[in-house]
């Protein structure tokens, strides 16, 4: 709080983009967390909040006969231009703002804050929702290829990979320790995903210090190992998703690329995807066309061709389905490196893990999938996103391009998504609040040293609490065991006017057919949940356990023979209904009511209890 | 000439058949008088393809084995057959004469001219017959249902036997108190004849939307009392009328050299001009070449794939209608100002402007009826010259003439609406996709000819089916019907920032894997709306689904959309 010079301003303009809209005087307020703007007419109260850390830059525009404009750009992609009518005001609100958007320490950050009205089971609970080992098993392991390793538990291999590790069997430690060695920041290689009909796997790690000629016969037989765990095929792929010139002139620094001559079997393989920077600044480029002035339509597709924007999620794409046809048609097991592994890598392994696998375009397969190869395997979050006050050129929208890979393959695939595009948005939203721990630091062992488990809380039980506002209601669980094929002509790539023109409402359709698709199905998916989706509630029962829950229901002096209770789980359907209404009990905070009769839960839902 | 003396050849046997997302077919190709048709089986009954000769654009041959002798034994060539509703095949045809003669058939007959010849005149499927109704309404009718019309406005035969403006229908409405020798006079000042007209009435507050071609000012601004004093009456003592002009000012001045002109200040005070530039004829015609161009061809970066995309010029043709046609609605419903909207001849741009500022005003026009009965007195009625500007399409390498994809431009605004209104329309994408196509080849007469007078002369009405009627029997296909339309009141007022226009996938990609996502997205919204019926039972038989017409902004707010006069 010390930080706010000014929490309160008045007579502040919010200036639209559109000229000929009058703007309304407002008051402007400055809160610890949150800078909010009020607007108030005759009967009409509009407020704006904006989270300090959603803000990515605050500017002093030149002055003006109107007064003195502020400009607040946030890493949402809102844009706020604010003008104040004493300098002072903005110079007190700007000085503010500095030191509050960018904070200096990690502690400083909202999540450390935050409290859902959750108690610490409930925080434990909702911390080991998500389970990367869960997510091993489900793929098969451990196996006769491959097992789960501990070698890595005190990060001593590598210090930014998860503790524990997919490693072929029967690797020896002096290979997987030699082999480490011989990887930039010892990111040796490791397994993302097992592909179970082909045996087929895919392959994490960094660039190799290869240089001009060294080599190192542990990697080599890394290498050979990972080959071998699969008898579907004679090689493997080696994929470096650079463009082959940023490779070779890491050779002169002592790291690179494999030689193919060295490594007995791999096909070697370019991808292109350009590097942090060049993303950076082509979302810059990107966020101009979408904040000009009423553009001719050959203005926008002119600077949208410019910005290179659609041209980097393409080649991220591209790399993504080579992966994927590598494993489901040619059977081949891959290994993709970038220079450091958790980047490019990061974004071209988890594209092609959705593409190949049903699950992760499940709402809750999203999750396991974000928290395996993003989270676990060390995307630095807290650098990429900017939450502190560090060096501005480690700042890079990888994460962002992930999200929009998945929203293309939405776009071409209407019916294989569980989640709509909102989820996207809100995922991407929460990676930069800080409001939850998941995206704070840059690896798992920095935020075991943050001890993050035990001062924040979990974002995951918090979207799966809302997941009737994801769902896509066309999702086709028929189509799930399909392998996506997207096409990846340069046409179906396009501009995502929801997600950088989100604050932009006037653009977006004036009607929604999902909300419309959503409510005509609400009941439907209330009456009717299925094992699965039971199972997948049950996941909530992490948070809201379900023997609390009956002591809960106890608690309320309901006899043990009411429906609810008695239902047991021998039905489902009547099972999965009892469920809901658990939980929905549970989320009422403080407990409401102990008295009979009717009850109004949230969501429209109400009970009787007799 | 008989057009059966164009088929040398009539079948062939053992050929390939190769389509987009289908497995090559072999079998029997056969050319009729009007029709290709290929069976992979021995009785005949069963068609594999049937294509309507007019709907081929262009035709590509490659003979194979070119030195050889004419009937040298395996020789083949495959004909490229590329349609106007932009499906291309191939075929494989062995024998080069066989090749040779079926490629000049379909040469021949689908470029013929004569109207009598046209299928049209020779469809009669058992389902229909020709003596039905003919059309959805005439000019007296509208006029007749449209009551608020009664009080000033009035039926003029003045057109009947098409003498005044050729183009024009045999009625038309006027103001009331402009009698008929006034409206002959307005229309010899006026561009072929097309003197001002009524072309909508808005139910909220009466204010007009009119439209003719230019006044033949000419260089020496000369001036015609009556078409003033039409004008004037049109605006009836309130102080002010917008002229949307479709030109730019400098074109419109332009024109005066070649006697045509504008509405001057002096002339017409209670009328304030607008110039707004759209582009015409060729231009737009190259413009869909282009674009049908790049989204055929695999082989662009996405940058290339932008800047063709940007360099065809069709997305910022889109923009500019709506945008028109947004400014257009802004005068008539937010301020209350009569309008009229004229470019040069009258008959394109105007058109498109006037029915689409109607889409959006008119509750009415959002219905499949209505929209098809928007068409009918818009385009066929109000002398659109189909005949000559769909001729050909996006393949075609024949030396254009008049072709000029304007009614295409207007499906594609029209499912930008869609785009941004989903549950306003009652009609489908799958509607604008079947006119997209009837418009450039159909069994039906309705896009026959230029005008009423040449539809008349043909005997059109006497001698062919109307697709409309057949759009709207009792059993209209569910498939060109919206299942979540919700009908509202209000103006459905599309932004035109360019983040908001889209390339109409649906049709530019139509024949590809794309388009079959898409189809199984739709059957899934039906299912989920038919099953939400099925539970809402038979006591709630109109099916009022949970509104979300809130979220439909009145228009003031949406506002910020457009730039003010």
């Amino acid at each position: 709080m010390e930080h706010i010079i000014t929490p309160k301003v008045e007579y502040v303009k919010l200036l639209n983009r559109y000229p000929e809209k009058k703007s309304v005087l407002g008051t402007l307020y400055l809160t610890a967390t949150h800078l909010i703007y009020v607007e108030q007419t005759n009967n009409t109260r509009k407020e704006t909040w904006v989270l300090h850390h959603h803000i990515m830059s605050v500017e002093k525009l030149p002055l003006t006969a109107s007064g003195c404009p502020l400009l607040i750009r946030c890493k949402t992609f809102q844009l706020l231009h604010l003008l104040f009518q004493r300098e002072r005001d903005c110079q007190d609100v700007y000085q503010s703002l500095l030191r509050l958007f960018q904070p200096v320490k990690e502690e400083e950050l909202y999540a450390f804050l935050y409290n859902p009205h959750q108690n610490e089971e409930d925080r434990r609970q909702g911390w080991e929702f998500i389970n990367v080992a869960n997510d091993f098993s489900r793929m098969g392991l451990s196996n006769d290829y491959w097992e789960i390793s501990h070698l890595n538990k005190n990060y001593e291999i590598c210090s930014t990979y998860p503790s524990i590790l997919g490693l072929p069997k029967n690797v020896s430690v002096a290979t997987v320790t030699g082999s480490a060695k011989f990887r930039s920041r010892g990111r040796l290689p490791v397994l993302s995903y097992f592909h179970k009909d082909t045996k087929a796997a895919i392959c994490r790690c960094s660039q190799p210090l290869s240089g001009l000629t060294s080599r190192c016969v542990e990697d080599e037989q890394m290498l050979q190992a990972i080959s071998q765990a699969n008898s579907n095929c004679p090689f493997i792929y080696v994929v470096d998703t650079r463009p082959k010139l940023n490779a070779m002139a890491n050779r002169a620094a002592g790291k690179g690329y494999e030689n193919e001559d060295n490594y007995s079997n791999i096909r070697f393989q370019f991808q292109g995807i350009e590097n942090i920077h060049v993303m950076r600044n082509s979302l810059q480029k990107l966020l101009e066309v979408c904040s000009m002035k009423s553009p001719s339509m050959s203005d926008y597709l002119t600077g949208l061709e410019n910005s290179g924007w659609l041209r980097h999620i393409k080649s991220v794409m591209d790399a993504g389905v080579f992966l994927a046809k590598a494993v489901c048609e040619e059977r081949a097991s891959v290994l993709v490196h970038c220079s450091d592994g958790w980047d490019r890598t990061a974004q071209v392994c988890s594209l092609s893990c959705i593409l190949l696998d049903p699950y992760y375009r499940t709402i809750k397969g999203l999750m396991v999938l974000i928290e395996k190869e993003w989270i676990s395997f060390g995307h630095k979050f807290s650098h990429r996103c900017g939450h502190l006050d560090t060096d501005p050129k480690e700042v890079s929208p990888v994460f962002t391009q992930f999200l929009e890979c998945v929203w293309q393959l939405s776009e071409q695939f209407p019916c294989v998504f569980e989640f709509n595009e909102r989820y996207l948005i809100e995922i991407h939203n929460q990676v930069y609040a800080c409001q939850y721990g998941n995206f704070i630091g840059n690896c798992q062992k920095e935020r075991l040293e943050m001890r993050l488990h035990e001062k924040t809380f979990s974002l995951w039980p918090h979207l799966l609490k809302n997941q009737h506002l994801y769902r896509n209601p066309l999702y086709r669980r028929s189509l799930e065991c399909t392998v996506l094929r997207p096409s990846t002509l340069p046409l179906h790539f396009k501009f995502w006017c929801g997600m950088y023109n989100y604050y932009d409402r006037g653009m977006h359709p004036k009607q929604s057919v999902l909300d419309q698709l959503l409510s005509l199905t609400q009941k439907q998916v209330e009456g009717e949940r299925t094992m699965t989706e039971l199972q997948r509630v049950r996941g909530v029962v992490g948070v809201v356990d379900f023997v609390r829950v009956e002591r809960y229901l106890t608690d309320m002096t309901l006899s043990p023979s009411h429906p609810f209770t008695a239902a047991g789980c021998c039905r489902w359907k009547r099972a999965s209904q009892t469920l809901r209404f658990q939980i929905t009990l549970l989320e009422l905070n403080p407990p409401s009511s102990k008295s009979r009769g009717i009850h109004f839960l949230p969501n429209g839902i109400s009970i009787t209890l007799s | 000439m008989e057009l059966s003396e164009h088929i040398k050849t009539a079948n062939v046997e053992d050929v390939t058949l190769r389509r987009p997302f289908h497995p090559a077919l072999r079998g029997t190709l056969c050319v009729t008088s009007h029709h290709l048709l290929f069976s992979d089986r021995k009785d005949e009954a069963s068609w594999q393809l049937l294509i309507l000769l007019k709907n081929i654009d262009a035709i590509e041959k490659s003979i194979e084995n070119l030195f050889g002798y004419p009937r040298a034994v395996g020789s083949s060539g495959t004909i490229t057959i590329k349609c106007k509703d932009l499906l291309v095949l191939q075929l494989e045809i062995p024998g080069m004469e066989e090749c040779l003669n079926i490629a000049s058939s379909i040469e021949a007959l689908s470029s013929l001219e004569s109207m009598t010849e046209m299928y049209p005149f020779f469809y009669r499927p058992s389902h229909l017959t020709l003596h039905g109704p003919w059309g959805l309404s005439s000019t007296e009718q509208y006029y007749k249902q449209t009551e608020r019309l009664w009080d000033r406005w009035r039926v003029s035969k003045v057109n009947s036997d098409y003498s005044v403006c050729p183009s024009y229908p045999s009625a038309v409405i006027v103001p009331r108190e402009v009698d008929d020798d006034k409206l002959i006079r307005s229309a010899r000042f006026r561009q072929g004849g097309r003197f001002p007209v009524l072309s909508y009435c808005h139910h909220r507050n009466g204010m007009v939307i009119m439209r003719s071609s230019q006044p033949l000012t000419g260089a020496n601004k000369k001036r015609c009392k009556e078409d003033e004093l039409l004008l004037q009456a049109v605006i009836d003592g309130s102080e002010l009328g917008y002229i949307i002009d479709l030109r730019s000012a400098q074109q419109a001045q332009q024109a005066r050299m070649t006697g045509g002109g504008f509405e001057s200040k002096s002339c017409y005070s209670h009328w304030k001009r607008i110039h707004r530039h759209h582009e015409r004829g060729k231009v737009v015609q190259e413009s869909l070449t282009k674009l049908v161009e790049v989204c055929s061809d695999p082989s662009h970066s996405v940058d290339r794939w932008l800047s063709k995309l940007e360099n065809s010029k069709w997305l910022s043709h889109v923009h500019s209608a709506l945008s028109t046609a947004g400014l257009v609605v802004e005068c008539v419903e937010r301020d209350g100002h009569s309008v009229l909207v004229h470019g040069s001849e009258g008959t394109d741009n105007t058109l498109l402007v006037s029915s689409l500022a109607q889409l959006v005003l008119d509750p009415a026009s959002r219905t499949v009826t209505g929209f098809l009965c928007l068409l009918e007195r818009e385009w066929i009625q109000a002398g659109h010259p189909f005949q000559q500007r769909c001729a050909h399409s996006a393949y075609s390498h024949a030396r254009l003439k008049q072709e000029c994809p304007i009614f295409l431009l207007l499906l594609d605004c029209v499912w930008q609406v869609w785009r941004q209104f989903p549950l306003a329309l009652e009609f489908s994408e799958a509607l604008l996709l079947r006119l997209a196509q009837e418009v450039y080849a159909s069994n039906y007469g309705t896009f026959l000819c230029n005008s009423e007078q040449e539809r008349c002369a043909a005997g059109v009405k006497e001698n062919t089916h109307c697709l409309f009627q057949s759009l709207l029997k009792p059993d209209i296909e569910e498939q060109y019907l919206n299942p979540l339309y919700e009908p509202t009141d209000l103006a459905i007022w599309p932004s035109v920032h360019p983040q908001s226009l889209q390339l109409w996938t649906g049709m530019f990609l139509r024949w590809t894997e794309y388009a079959q996502n898409m189809e199984e997205a739709r059957e899934e919204v039906w299912s989920i709306v038919k099953e939400h019926r099925e539970r809402a039972g038979p006591d709630r038989t109109n099916n009022t689904l949970s509104t979300h017409c809130d979220t439909l902004t009145p228009f003031e707010n949406l506002m910020d959309e457009l730039t003010i006069l």
